[in-house]
């Protein structure tokens, strides 16, 4: 029949394309919990190799804390593995209310809607509150589940250049006609590492009559003075329509997100966004989980703290050590390298030196702005990166481009 | 800006609630297993839960899942292709493979993603979708997403089906897209009729085994066990959030390329977490147990047997069921309701489904049946039904 | 049809370059080479279809289509001249 011989064919050329271009995605197996120090198996059926993490979304270094661990021990003794359900038939426990009633509480917005992951929150959360008569106005840089979820609702849908806020306001004044407008952006662009504009759009928002909607997977729990996220760095706490989250980053690692928001949005979502109709919501054992990740926030900024701090030294000594960094304040640290084979043989290279960073390139990142992403976190010390340091600076130095500018490199390995 | 969508807002949710579509929940105190806690205080049996094998609140998987929290941690904080993927991930991926005699596996955060993400990577818009029309919400989006042409046949109506494909002959690759087991009625997709038509028509099949694995074949490998078509399906798809434990996390497994290209392509997989590697490691423990033994699909088999017979011989209207979902017929939206709340009253847990989840006028109690209910749970609602139906005047 | 070519040209200089540095000539590829994404390609393709008073389907609008200026420009005439 039809599957063994072409299509079976099809899929094979198109994966050699694949691997030819460059680009195969392969999953490197870790053996150990996730950490600043992890073991790790590369390639499939290599001996172990214990390296540092420099690209994990670990930012609070909760992946394996002891209390998460402890609490999540507790969570699975007291309400078991799994719920079986989804939510509004027999899948809600008490903590699952406990838990919303906590974000809530710690983005000071009204209320809060678990999903299984913001990949589904972003995924579900437009179509349940939009239609044809309205418009989505997005930031062209935002993450994949928003184009997903943008793709999934019928209302009109446009883009501004990223962080251009003269190209929103035209934009905003294009649609004026519109009945509801809401502008989408990230908190924290996940490639780049900059922070959204957020003051300045809640202006042009109340300006021109429309909604803000803003995923902050990338910076709930650390950026703000005390952690709450984007609109804590720029005072405009309250002021976020809705505001979609992860806790499968900073917050603990394992799985989950959540809208969060005006009450009326979130009620809308209860009933109509489809991944919480008709998906399990996040298991009892996370959710223990999570509850103690905000103890732990709520008590303490120490972790944030040092998260910024680690973030400062990191981008002084890769500064000092002569590399073009994207500029910005969250500890996403972008090493540009434009070249994607350059990126590749780099990351390879700091992998043998046993620093673990991935090479990112199109179509993750725009064609010719090729890079390592680094991704700092509270759980390292300083002894972890200056021995990343130590093996940028090798590597660089092998390659021959410590100290040259954009164009420089670009001249010396192309794009 | 807010106080005019606000009023919008509150103005849908009125209507939601006049027309009785409101979704409350209802909060659990306790695991998920036979009896639960309403927080209430309420103990109640719960017969609405897709805890088929009683595996929700199982000793052995908790066990498992504890080591791992030692071994592995508790988050990635990664998606799979950057430094989220562990050893146990990869284990699980194996054995699920080797449990559905199929070529290889990947992993997503919930069969929703699962499905969400399969289609779009895989076909084109010369390509075809001839998908049943009764196929779950998940699978809907999936292939909203996909540029593919679109056909709808009529639910297992393989008449309909074969009239499609047909239609169809021109795009280069056709996919039959079905339900193993239909969540409302309970019955099973005719998987050796559309293997055939498949082979006729030269289409591929994929088959969604959310309420049939761990329930349906003589040892729970699900519709292509019972159809005698193990490894002859292209792409079975599934979740770890039912029968399998319950927690959260679901599968595409299949032929080797397929597989692989999700690997590359599939946004789900690409784009966010996979499952924790606790679960991962729960996964890997369910998995053995059912290998090990065939108690727990037995015992089901045995309890969902029971059940059916106990409330036809009372003169219930059952569907005609293979799985273990017994659809309790009452017609009546407003009487499912009351049926449903009397039930509680009586200690057990049950929903009533009516329009638009089921066709206007065919309003039910659905039933869940579990290897955790023990006979005397069985007998307890049993007894239920027959009070309440007599009460209300349906027995 | 000079005419037609500046507009474009200067609609998605306008809408789509972010970096001074990036030069956007009619053969620069805007899809294949990440100027446009495919999502931005929607307001491009209403732009054209208001701004030319054209309708183009959906199955014509790909990403192959919409790659560069000039080839923009040969969709909008295809266009204009079956209206």
């Amino acid at each position: 029949m039809s599957y063994s011989s072409n299509i079976k064919e099809l899929y094979r050329d198109q994966l050699k394309n694949i691997r030819d271009a460059g680009i195969y995605k392969e999953e490197r197996f870790i053996h150990s919990t996730q950490d600043a120090d992890i073991e790790v198996e590369f390639p499939a059926g290599s001996r172990l190799k214990n390296v540092i993490n420099m690209c994990a979304n670990n930012y609070l270094g909760l992946s394996s804390h002891p209390e998460v661990l402890k609490a999540a021990h507790e969570g699975l003794e007291t309400r078991g593995y799994g719920m079986s359900s989804v939510r509004f038939i027999c899948g809600t426990q008490d903590i699952h209310r406990e838990l919303e009633n906590k974000v809530t509480e710690f983005l000071g917005t009204e209320d809060t809607i678990l999903f299984p992951s913001c990949m589904d929150a972003n995924a579900g959360v437009f179509e349940a509150l939009l239609t044809s008569e309205d418009i989505m106005i997005s930031d062209r840089l935002v993450h994949a589940s928003i184009i997903d979820g943008m793709r999934l609702c019928s209302a009109e849908h446009d883009t501004f250049k990223h962080s251009n806020m003269q190209h929103l306001e035209q934009k905003l004044q294009l649609h004026a006609d519109k009945r509801i407008k809401m502008v989408i952006t990230d908190g924290v662009f996940s490639m780049d590492g900059d922070l959204a504009k957020l003051d300045e759009m809640v202006e042009l928002c109340e300006k021109y009559d429309a909604l803000l909607f803003v995923d902050d997977s990338h910076s709930t729990g650390f950026i703000g003075k005390t952690g709450r996220g984007t609109h804590e760095h720029f005072d405009v706490l309250g002021k976020i329509d809705v505001i979609t989250t992860t806790f499968g980053k900073a917050m603990g690692g394992a799985s989950g997100g959540c809208v969060s928001g005006r009450k009326e949005i979130v009620d809308m979502c209860r009933q109509k966004a489809r991944p919480y109709l008709f998906s399990n919501t996040i298991s009892p054992v996370v959710v223990a989980g999570v509850l103690k990740v905000f103890d732990i926030l709520s008590g303490s900024t120490e972790r944030r703290d040092k998260l910024e701090e680690n973030t400062k030294f990191w981008r002084k000594g890769l500064t000092d050590a002569g590399f073009v960094l994207k500029e910005g304040e969250s500890p996403i640290v972008p090493v540009m390298l434009f070249n994607a084979q350059l990126a590749q043989d780099f990351s390879k290279d700091l992998f043998d030196l046993g620093i673990y960073a991935i090479g990112f390139f199109f179509p993750v990142v725009p064609n010719g702005q090729a890079r390592i992403r680094t991704q700092i976190s509270a759980g390292h010390e300083k002894h972890h990166l200056e021995k990343a340091l130590d093996a940028f600076k090798k590597v660089g130095e092998k390659y021959g481009i410590l100290g040259l500018s954009k164009q420089e490199i670009i001249k010396k390995y192309g794009l | 800006m807010y106080v005019d969508f606000k009023k919008h807002l509150q103005a849908e949710l009125e209507k939601i609630t006049e027309a009785g579509l409101y979704k409350d929940e209802r909060v659990i105190g306790s695991p998920q297993q036979a009896e639960i806690t309403l927080t209430s205080g309420q103990k109640v049996l719960n017969f609405c839960a897709n805890n088929y094998l009683g595996l929700s609140n199982n000793p052995e998987l908790i066990k498992a899942a504890r080591e791992a929290l030692d071994t592995h941690g508790y988050g990635m904080s990664s998606v799979r292709f950057i430094c989220g993927t562990s050893d146990l991930h990869k284990e699980l991926e194996s054995k699920i493979a080797d449990f559905f005699g199929t070529e290889d596996t990947i992993l997503y955060a919930a069969c929703f993603d699962a499905n969400g993400g399969l289609f779009e990577p895989l076909l084109t818009s010369e390509d075809a979708i001839i998908s049943d029309s009764l196929n779950h919400a998940s699978i809907i989006d999936g292939v909203r997403l996909c540029k593919a042409k679109r056909y709808r046949y009529e639910n297992a109506d393989m008449e309909d089906l074969e009239s499609r494909l047909a239609a169809a002959q021109e795009q280069r690759f056709r996919i039959i897209v079905t339900d193993g087991v239909f969540s409302m009625d309970g019955n099973v997709a005719p998987m050796d009729k559309i293997y055939e038509l498949a082979e006729k028509y030269d289409a591929f099949v994929m088959v969604d085994e959310c309420h049939s694995a761990g329930v349906v074949g003589k040892t729970g490998r699900g519709v292509t066990e019972l159809f005698d078509l193990r490894g002859k399906i292209e792409i079975i798809t599934g979740t770890l959030g039912k029968a399998f434990g319950g927690a959260i996390g679901g599968f595409t497994t299949g032929k080797k390329e397929i597989i692989e290209m999700l690997r590359q392509r599939s946004r789900p997989y690409l784009f966010s977490n996979a499952i924790p590697p606790l679960v991962a490691a729960a996964g890997i423990r369910m998995i053995d147990m059912m290998t090990e033994t065939n108690e727990l699909q037995d015992k089901l088999h045995h309890n969902t047997d029971y059940f059916v017979n106990k409330m036809s011989d009372l003169g219930f209207d059952i569907k005609p069921t293979e799985s273990a979902i017994c659809a309790v017929m009452l017609y009546d939206a407003r009487l499912s309701q009351e049926f449903a709340s009397r039930l509680l009253e009586e200690g057990i847990y049950v929903i009533g489904f009516y329009y638009p989840v089921v066709p206007d006028g065919e309003a039910r109690i659905r039933v869940q049946l579990s290897a955790a209910h023990e006979h005397e749970h069985l007998d307890k609602a049993i007894t239920a039904f027959r009070k309440v139906g007599k009460e209300l005047k349906v027995i | 049809m000079e005419n037609i070519k500046d507009l474009v040209l200067e609609y998605v200089i306008n809408e789509y370059q972010e970096d001074e540095d990036d030069e956007i000539t009619y053969d620069t590829p805007l899809i294949s080479s990440g100027f446009v994404d495919s999502f931005s390609m929607v307001s491009l393709k209403v732009f054209l279809e208001k701004k030319f008073d054209i309708s183009i389907p959906d199955e014509e609008a790909t990403p192959e289509a919409f790659d560069s200026v000039n080839k923009i420009v040969d969709l909008v005439n295809d266009y204009r001249e079956k209206k």
